[in-house]
């Protein structure tokens, strides 16, 4: 989906500071990318397409403008893959505890 | 309309703070750059009883002291005979937002709301956000939380995607930004245009929000072991935790509790860099903040910073990212208690310390945080993997930071390293006198650098001369 609707919940973004226009004190691999922006909230326009201009209410009332990347974002956080470096303490530890494992 | 651009706005930032905070910064300086802090914190912080009531009013504090009967028991296994402290956890998690810094926001919001601002905003990346958007949810004011979390890839640390997903669920507007320290730029730009309260985790207001935490474990200790804490392990970033809960035990008289900070060894990763972004599992209290701060901490987003950990810290200790992944398993399976990352920080120390204690000892881990996707250790590792980094069982003397992270092969590998007090003093010396050069000093300012450092007026003296005889 590509094309918004007025309301929706969307993501804007906007370059803050280009590359040259870091602060003198970032590491050269910092001050060679540029500082970026995303914010979210509630499309204002009636609809727009991903990639465009746009303006958003904010949750906290403001109304701010930048280009439109995404339609209802992806939280993208969750636990990952089970670990199997962790998946064996528990049982190693209570071995030690019980007075069965190597102190 | 004023110019927006990035040197016009960091030009107008004295005057952008002073509305912001609302606080008369230059009231409590003297001499070159002396500045009398206790003065300050009497002067605007609030009263404990105050501060009480505040947080009663919003639900924070109060959380309950946990004895870890278990852990102990492993810890005396691993020390020799007589040693093995009793371990308590202070389970800060039970904080409205899930960590003590509904502490250090309870009291800034309240300050806000009192003077009539209709909104907070705060630059921060960790769990502190979450403390604002709730505490101004409860107080009916707006929030707006400024946040570093992506590099140039675009990809963000899943800790601090999680804070942001949290700041949200609370109601905040969430700022996402990518690395480098002109997010202040940013955050400066919000607070002109909003007119809303700087809630910055360094002023008086903050940092007395945090003594609570103090006195609370002074009180649950004797109450629970007829003693006052013989240590206090406080995980250690940006220095109010352990500025506010070694304030907090001093005002309930546990004078000689040894305060001891803790952090997550990252030495070599660079704090700015797009590229050290991603390559490290803990987003707070490491030495990345830990070091700086301590030697510098004045560097914060209000003139004059209100947390100086070097005043409060009777010792300070690293361990690594595999030994608290592996505390933080074992705070899990052993005492059935899931939370972390920050708090399993102090938890790694203290289970190492309490193993160099007397059994009839008491040690107390000052905090928990709550858990939860992205936060984990689980995805913490699976993102590091995915970046690169090595993962295996080992010995933790093995860790590299950004290369290679190393679990514990046994319960008995994991380890604490002490950083040398009297270097970070000397570095603190050689920091303050950046400003003035080798330009006179006045005895309001060695009276200030002695309080500092904890040194005698003569000692400071005679460093500082040596100091300024090299510039
Ligand atoms: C849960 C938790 N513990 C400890 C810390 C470190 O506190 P401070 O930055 O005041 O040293 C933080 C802050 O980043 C935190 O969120």
């Amino acid at each position: 989906m590509s094309q918004a609707q007025k309301g929706d919940w969307v993501q804007i973004y906007q370059v803050i500071l280009p590359v040259g226009e870091r602060a003198p004190q970032v590491p050269a691999e910092t001050a060679g990318v540029p500082l970026e922006m995303w914010v979210k909230g509630f499309l204002e326009e009636e609809q727009a397409q991903v990639g465009t201009d746009v303006t958003i209410r904010s949750l906290a009332g403001r109304l701010l403008q930048g280009q439109l990347v995404a339609i209802k974002p992806d939280y993208e956080v969750n636990y990952g893959f089970p670990q199997p470096e962790l998946l064996t303490i528990g049982v190693e530890l209570r071995a030690i505890l019980e007075g069965n494992g190597n102190v | 309309m004023s110019n927006t651009s990035y040197q016009a706005v960091i030009a107008r930032k004295p005057e952008i703070i002073k509305k912001a905070t609302n606080i008369d910064y230059a009231a409590f300086e003297s001499g070159e750059i002396g500045f009398d802090y206790e003065r300050m914190m009497s002067q605007v912080a609030y009263s404990l009883n105050k501060i009480r009531q505040i947080q009663q009013e919003t639900g924070v504090g109060n959380t309950p002291l946990l004895e870890l009967k278990n852990i102990t028991a492993l810890a005396r296994q691993l020390a020799g005979p007589g040693k093995g402290a009793r371990i308590f956890i202070k389970d800060e998690a039970c904080n409205p937002s899930g960590s003590f810094k509904a502490r250090r926001a309870s009291v800034s919001v309240y300050h806000a709301k009192q003077h009539g601002y209709k909104g907070v905003v705060a630059a921060t990346s960790g769990n502190f956000g979450a403390a604002i958007a709730s505490q101004a949810a409860m107080r009916g004011l707006k929030s707006i939380i400024v946040q570093e979390v992506f590099d140039s890839r675009g990809i963000g640390q899943p800790e601090i995607l999680e804070k942001g997903r949290a700041c949200e669920a609370y109601g905040a507007e969430v700022i996402q930004m990518t690395v480098g320290p002109e997010l202040f730029y940013q955050f400066l730009l919000v607070l002109e245009q909003t007119g809303y309260f700087n809630a910055s985790l360094y002023t008086p207001f903050s940092i007395c929000g945090i003594e609570t935490l103090g006195t609370e474990i002074a009180e649950q200790t004797l109450l629970a072991t007829g003693r006052k804490p013989d240590a206090v392990v406080v995980t250690h970033a940006g220095g109010g935790n352990v500025t506010g809960t070694a304030r907090g035990l001093q005002r309930a008289g546990c004078e000689s509790t040894q305060i001891v900070a803790a952090s997550v060894d990252l030495k070599g990763l660079h704090m700015a860099s797009d590229i050290d972004f991603n390559r490290k599992s803990f987003t707070t209290g490491h030495t990345g903040f830990g070091m700086p701060f301590a030697t510098s901490p004045d560097r914060a987003d209000v003139p004059r910073n209100a947390a100086r950990p070097l005043r409060y810290m009777d010792r300070y200790v690293t361990i690594t990212q595999g030994e608290v992944f592996y505390v933080t398993e074992m705070l899990a399976m052993l005492e059935g208690l899931e939370r972390g990352p920050a708090g399993n920080t102090s938890l790694t120390a203290a289970f190492v310390m309490a193993q160099h204690m007397e059994c009839d000892e008491v040690i107390v881990v000052q905090e928990t945080e709550y858990t939860g996707a992205g936060k984990h250790p689980s995805p913490q590792l699976s993102f590091a993997k995915k970046n690169g980094i090595e993962v295996r069982r080992g010995n933790p003397i093995e860790n590299v930071p950004g290369k290679a992270i190393i679990i514990p092969e046994h319960p008995g590998q994991i380890n604490i390293k002490d950083i040398n007090l009297d270097r970070v003093r000397q570095s603190y010396l050689r920091n303050a006198l950046g400003s003035v050069g080798t330009g006179a000093l006045h005895p309001q300012d060695i009276e200030f650098l002695a309080a500092e450092t904890r040194l005698e007026a003569a000692i400071v003296e005679k460093k500082v001369r040596e100091i300024q005889a090299n510039l």
